[in-house]
């Protein structure tokens, strides 16, 4: 059996299509485009051509609201400190606690610096509340950034309404939208949404590249100076072949848009439904009606997520889990609890993320490891007794805790 | 992923001793709050002659709390309950050929469910005396609660000193900014600032490091010259460190004055034997000397 990859929310693989578009910019047209000779008169042509790939995706206006980066961070990063930068007087920023350490990291350090952090919470099932939300807005907040879509659960966030209610109370929005670009349809010309990250190597372009989308009149301050890349807001030489090949994915991923809403969407559903069904004490976690099409991240009661992974890599399996051991962090993952998920089950998360390069076939054959894999290490479980739970798990089995 | 020895993979994989044993004279029931792991360890121990003929475990955790369970298990079967207490997490996680220093607090958890299971056979309570901390310094596993104590327990100043008491922010030095991050919150609730540009407190003893094989009297020199290297600081706190007697590589002490008794003995131990190990080139394991007395059944001062 060859290796079957559910890991596409971590990273996916380069499409060979666009790996062939990327080859005559190392090896032919490996000029700087700033320069006049022919080694790089075609570049800035296949740069102005990706850029308007990348527009047609996610619906912007005008090319020129495209910003190639070096990854979603560095689009991150530079939307936030842009907006604090241009808005001195405006210390409070607006975001939730399940946001990607990108955001949370960044987000911690401006707290050091005398930032006031409103971290907004999610229910059970991973959703927001909008009313809470609309409280928090006021003239005092520099920028509010919300995810499009969760990495681990997949959830949707409905951004759109609270780019607008942002707008409204003339506050500056950013969605960090790495894991959504290429998932589902976006008209970003149609939003109030400001600022955007997209990450290339999350849709089969390769890594080291990235976007940060920004609305044209959007008061912005560059995060690198030096030349003239980019119009002045994004110095740094053109990682050329990498912006091209962005550019193939982006139009690929427009064109299998609907594949993904429909053929992927039911791979995830089948083996959702198949693992649920087969195999006892367990439950998928977010928001089962408001998710991204290719993500399902399952709960497996009583079994820790590393030793599932292990088992599963065994087996030829590639998922990703919550559990803190995968991280090295002494917590489960940050998402998990937000959303008060015991931490007997959400350290035995394990998420499955497809792509258009997965299969039913495949889906069959994960359906046909995954109750073994839970069965094996469930006999190792002190929570565990022959077929099921022992009566009172938290009251049979109490650890004193170091 | 984890880069795991095959001894880790192949008792993950193939786990011995799973499962609880039946009628199990002896329970430990630990779990550590990094990965939230937690184990069951279950022993058979003969009542005459105190030895142990079964034991089995049962783990919730990743694959090295699995593996290190197993692995503890082999390693006592058959040992007598006094020689069990012996097995340090080292040697735990010497069996399994190393573990990635985040994952040494499962081997850890493993010799404190031996401790536990003991205690329990004994009809004792077993107590666990230390607490674990978000790992601060990767290369040499150092947790954030072990330098906070330190920082407390010594007057520390300045990632120097902090470096010097603990080892951690020795390597790659990666770790300073979180190392900066604990010295300013401890110094800021003892009403103190930290300041980067201050000068250390201690400096690191300057004793040539050993290089080529010792003989016995001159490991025995050596060991007295580090611990009075260290003493002033322990001295400091109003305790001392007194060397009672060594074999092989393993160094005996009494701590005394303020460290007897001390909820940091453990650690002060910890850090003594870290810098023995230093100097000295070799594994040197430190053990308080009323462990001794169990293992050589003479009277010690």
């Amino acid at each position: 059996m060859t290796d079957i990859y559910l890991d596409n929310n971590a990273t996916t693989k380069v499409d060979h299509a666009v790996v062939d578009v990327m080859i005559p910019y190392f090896l032919e047209q490996y000029g700087n485009p700033s320069s006049i000779h022919k080694f790089a008169d075609g570049v800035a042509r296949g740069i102005k051509r990706a850029r308007q790939q990348v527009q047609e995706l996610i619906g912007a206006e005008h090319d020129s609201e495209i910003i190639f980066t070096s990854c979603g961070t560095e689009s991150n990063s530079t939307a936030i400190l842009s907006a604090i930068k241009a808005q001195p007087n405006k210390k409070e920023i607006i975001t939730t606690t399940v946001e990607h350490p990108a955001i949370l990291s960044l987000c911690d350090a401006l707290e050091k610096d005398g930032y006031t952090i409103h971290r907004m919470p999610v229910d059970k099932a991973g959703r927001l509340n909008v009313e809470s939300y609309k409280k928090l807005l006021s003239d005092q907040v520099a920028i509010v950034s919300v995810m499009w879509a969760n990495n681990e659960t997949g959830t949707i966030f409905p951004v759109q309404e609270l780019a607008q209610l942002a707008h409204d109370a003339g506050v500056m929005f950013h969605t960090d939208a790495v894991q959504a670009v290429g998932k589902i349809p976006m008209m970003l010309q149609d939003t109030k949404i400001d600022m955007l990250s997209l990450s290339g190597h999350k849709l089969h372009a390769p890594k080291g590249i990235g976007v940060l989308y920004l609305r044209r009149g959007t008061r912005y301050r560059p995060l690198l100076r030096g030349g003239h890349q980019e119009r002045g807001r994004r110095a740094g030489t053109e990682n050329t072949a990498s912006i091209v090949g962005l550019g193939k994915a982006c139009e690929l991923a427009l064109a299998h848009i609907e594949y993904e809403n429909t053929q992927v969407k039911a791979m995830r559903d089948r083996l959702e439904r198949g693992i649920t069904e087969q195999i006892p004490h367990c439950f998928v976690t977010g928001d089962l009606y408001n998710r991204l099409p290719n993500t399902t991240d399952i709960a497996f009661e009583y079994i820790e997520g590393e030793a599932i992974l292990m088992l599963l890599n065994k087996a030829g399996i590639a998922a990703s889990s919550g559990s803190a051991c995968t991280s090295g962090s002494l917590e489960p993952s940050h998402v998990m609890r937000a959303m008060d998920i015991p931490y007997t089950a959400a350290h035995g998360t394990i998420r499955f993320s497809f792509s258009r390069y997965n299969s039913m076939h495949e889906v069959d054959e994960v359906l046909k490891v995954m109750p073994g894999v839970v069965a094996t290490l469930r006999k190792l479980s002190p929570y565990w007794e022959g077929d099921g739970p022992v009566a009172n798990p938290e009251q049979a089995f109490k650890p004193t805790y170091a | 992923m984890w880069d795991y020895s095959d001894k880790v993979k192949e008792h993950f994989f193939n786990p011995k001793n799973a499962g609880a044993v039946p009628d199990a004279n002896a329970i430990g029931e630990v779990g550590s709050i990094s990965c939230g792991d937690a184990l069951r360890l279950t022993l058979k121990v003969d009542d005459d002659s105190e030895v142990i003929l079964d034991a089995g475990f049962q783990t919730f955790g990743c694959g090295s709390a699995i593996a290190s369970s197993s692995v503890l298990t082999e390693i006592i079967k058959g040992m007598t309950i006094d020689d069990a207490l012996k097995v340090t997490n080292q040697d735990i996680a010497d069996q399994l050929e190393g573990l990635p220093p985040e994952k040494m607090h499962c081997s850890v958890m493993g010799r404190e469910a031996l401790q536990a299971a003991i205690a329990n056979y004994r009809g004792e309570e077993w107590a666990d005396d230390h607490e674990e901390g978000a790992l601060i310094c990767k290369c040499f596993a150092i947790d954030a609660v072990m330098i906070e104590e330190m920082v407390w327990a010594n007057k520390l100043r300045t990632v120097e000193d902090v470096t010097n008491f603990t080892k951690a922010g020795g390597g790659c030095a990666s770790c300073h900014e979180d190392i900066e991050a604990i010295l300013e919150k401890v110094l800021a609730e003892k009403g103190e600032t930290f300041d980067p540009e201050a000068p250390a407190v201690t400096k690191k003893p300057a004793i040539a490091e050993v290089k080529g094989p010792l003989t016995n009297l001159q490991r025995i020199k050596k060991i007295e010259e580090v611990l009075e290297s260290l003493r002033p600081a322990l001295m400091a706190d109003g305790g001392d460190v007194e060397l009672v007697e060594v074999m092989g590589n393993t160094a005996y002490v009494n701590m005394t004055g303020a460290c007897n008794g001390c909820q940091m003995a453990a650690m002060t131990i910890a850090g003594i034997q870290q810098r023995l190990m230093e100097v000295m080139g070799e594994f040197i394991k430190v053990v308080p000397a009323s462990e001794m007395k169990k293992l050589v059944n003479i009277e010690v001062a």
